[in-house]
């Protein structure tokens, strides 16, 4: 893949916790994600998928407890690829602006180059000129994904990724996911019930109440996790 | 310098959007001539009264407008989280703040301009010698606004009664840039027009000391 | 408990005996007569708010740094507590100047001034009504409170200079007017008393806050049980 993901890094969250009022989204959290590993984390609506994942994003502050990342030079400021319920791109923009803003944000190198070659990876180079309110759900997921992939970057988050997409957009997900892990990225993605995705992952975590109540690697629990009461 | 070529970019984002839609231009400018015309109809518009109230009833009418035009400066972003999406790009969030205060200056500023020669024929009063001087005035009031405008933005998009609340909380803010540039308004239009300094000296000093306050605190506006 | 009725009771009197002073102790003004008294309640006042509101600052920017809710707490506090001395100030100002003057308001440079940092923190109470999170709100109306906080002596010079363009009666004595000696033992002590009394207030309101977050925790307890 022309956008190859940097130098993966490991994420380590100790006793995080976040409160919302009176509702803790994550309630003494401690996990130790490997640099590369491909984790798949399931759980009810509200058990705290969403906060971690913004947390592990330095987007949420947690009220207590730390998040460090290990692995890489840049550990304070690892560059991130994040993927989360909204696009994150601007609907007044078309495709090829969106890419080129962010990429110049992020100091890309030919910020032009790299951008042409990800739109022709996202199958969106047809439509690089069309703004972005014109586009379908499965099309924005894309530039979305384009997006999170443009600094090379050493961690990537999914936050239910495959939310509102068909099945041909679906499978180029698993597709590009699939690349992607293969490729030794560290991804972290969270999932709503077993799925092509979730096969992708070697680990799964389920969460609770914002705690990890399942850790496991092995086939059979993997099931297990992901088939618990109301995932 | 990485903050200022990430202002630069967002700055250019910024006035892109604005002039394709130019939705925020057109509303601001049409409601600064809606806010003088009816004020106007509040004292006898003769020219000398024209001269003592006129310069008081241009920068209300800009104050409200900027109270106005400043409400999407973070919305728009709330959106679909682009903010998240700048957040996760920008090393220094500060970079955000300088390039909003930038467009949003330049919005006010090009709003000003463009109402003024037509305050000037409605009021019977002429500038043209002090073009610099009301120049400097509005460049400076306008950054003024923008700066606390909008820190006070981000304040506001994340409460509820958001369109209620900016101009609650920027017009007590404001006061002093408020006060200040009508009376060097004022004097700008007199028989004998000059340019008061001590009035520009307060005016950017105000600004200096509120760009500071933003640059110390601005990352904790944006926190989630 | 004892010791809040000792406070209690320190503070009233003490406020009691600068009363008593400010009517029997201090001399009478020269020119304005009885009326003049009821400066030692407005000046006091005023002094009293402005260390409030510069507690509010305080707690507002431990707040920002360290993120206890306890900092939060004394913020809205001391910005409530100083609402009411500057309300207040704001009372008596035109009780003085209606007999002295006969009007109600002069937009004198420092009353003026004194309406706006009154308005600024109204509306620090006000923003707090319209956050819900409580993080959110403590963070959120921390951040406002500094910049109300910094804007006030900006207000003041600036309102002060426009009233020099614009010359008007000035309540209570200007810059340059000086007070007899006897008065100014008068006023100092009005001030201390003033002081002892915000404290007083801010100590039980402080408690009062306390008590409603130690209350919705237990609640909370309660309900996940």
């Amino acid at each position: 893949m022309p956008a190859a993901p940097g130098r993966p890094i490991g994420v380590q969250f100790d006793q995080v916790e976040k409160r919302y009022g009176a509702v803790y989204a994550l309630r003494n959290l401690t996990l130790g994600i490997a640099a590369g590993e491909c984790v798949a984390i399931a759980g009810r609506n509200g058990s705290g998928k969403t906060t971690l994942l913004r947390v592990a994003a330095q987007l949420v502050r947690p009220g207590t407890g730390t998040v460090a990342y290990s692995g890489a030079s840049e550990v304070r400021r690892p560059k991130i690829g994040f993927v989360g319920h909204a696009t994150m791109v601007y609907d007044e923009l078309t495709a090829e602006e969106n890419l080129l803003f962010f990429a110049r944000l992020l100091g890309v190198a030919s910020p032009g180059k790299h951008v042409a070659e990800l739109l022709r990876e996202v199958a969106l180079e047809d439509r690089k000129d069309s703004l972005l309110r014109t586009f379908s759900r499965g099309m924005r997921q894309r530039v979305a994904i384009a997006r999170a992939l443009l600094a090379s970057p050493s961690l990537l988050l999914f936050d239910e990724p495959g939310t509102g997409l068909d099945k041909e957009s679906g499978a180029w997900l698993t597709e590009q996911l699939r690349r992607l892990r293969d490729s030794g990225c560290t991804i972290l993605m969270s999932l709503h019930g077993e799925s092509e995705t979730a096969r992708l992952a070697t680990r799964a975590i389920r969460l609770e109440t914002g705690s990890v109540v399942a850790d496991t690697r092995r086939g059979a629990l993997f099931q297990t996790i992901f088939s618990a009461p109301g995932c | 310098m990485a903050l200022l070529s990430n202002a630069a970019v967002l700055l250019g984002k910024e006035v892109r959007t604005e002039f394709r839609s130019r939705e925020l231009l057109s509303t601001t400018m049409v409601f600064v001539l809606i806010v003088v015309v009816v004020f106007s109809f509040t004292f006898d518009p003769t020219s000398t009264e024209s001269r003592r109230f006129g310069p008081g009833l241009l920068w209300m009418a800009f104050l409200f407008a900027a109270s106005l035009m400043l409400q999407p400066c973070f919305l728009r972003e709330q959106v679909n989280d682009t903010l998240g999406a700048l957040r996760l790009a920008v090393e220094d969030p500060f970079a955000v703040f300088l390039a909003k205060i930038a467009a949003n200056t330049v919005f006010l500023l090009f709003t000003e301009l463009v109402m003024l020669p037509v305050f000037a024929a409605l009021f019977n009063v002429s500038f043209g010698s002090q073009l610099p001087g009301v120049l400097l005035t509005f460049l400076l009031g306008s950054l003024g606004i923008s700066i606390v405008g909008t820190a006070l933005a981000a304040i506001s998009a994340q409460a509820r009664m958001r369109e209620l609340l900016l101009p609650l909380l920027l017009l007590p803010l404001l006061t002093p840039i408020l006060v200040v540039s009508t009376e060097v308004t004022i004097r700008l239009m007199q028989p004998e027009p000059y340019l008061e300094w001590k009035g520009i000296g307060l005016m950017a000093a105000f600004d200096a000391v509120f760009l500071t306050v933003l640059w110390l605190f601005g990352e904790y506006l944006l926190e989630e | 408990m004892i010791r809040r009725i000792l406070f209690a009771a320190v503070a009233v009197g003490l406020v009691a005996c600068a009363a008593y002073a400010a009517f029997y102790v201090a001399p009478e003004e020269r020119t304005m007569g009885a009326i003049q008294r009821i400066f030692y309640l407005h000046a006091s006042s005023g002094w009293a708010g402005e260390t409030t509101f510069f507690f509010c600052f305080v707690a507002n920017l431990l707040y920002i740094w360290r993120r206890k809710p306890q900092y939060d707490w004394l913020g809205v506090t001391c910005a409530e507590v100083g609402v009411a001395f500057i309300t207040v100030v704001l009372l008596t100002g035109p009780i003085w100047a209606k007999p002295v003057w006969g009007i109600w308001w002069t937009w004198d440079a420092r009353l003026t001034s004194t309406f706006v940092l009154w308005i600024l923190y109204i509306c620090y109470l006000l923003l707090r009504t319209l956050l819900d999170e409580p993080e959110r709100r403590a963070l959120l109306s921390a951040l406002f409170g500094v910049f109300a906080f910094i804007d006030v002596p900006i207000v003041f010079g600036a309102i002060r200079w426009w009233r020099t363009q614009h010359p008007a009666p000035v309540i209570m004595g200007g810059e340059g007017s000086g007070l007899d000696p006897a008065m100014r033992k008068v006023f100092f002590f009005n001030v201390l008393a003033m002081h002892i009394l915000a404290l007083f207030f801010i100590a039980e309101r402080y408690l009062l806050e306390k008590s409603k977050h130690d209350a919705e925790l237990l609640r909370r307890e309660a309900e996940a049980r």
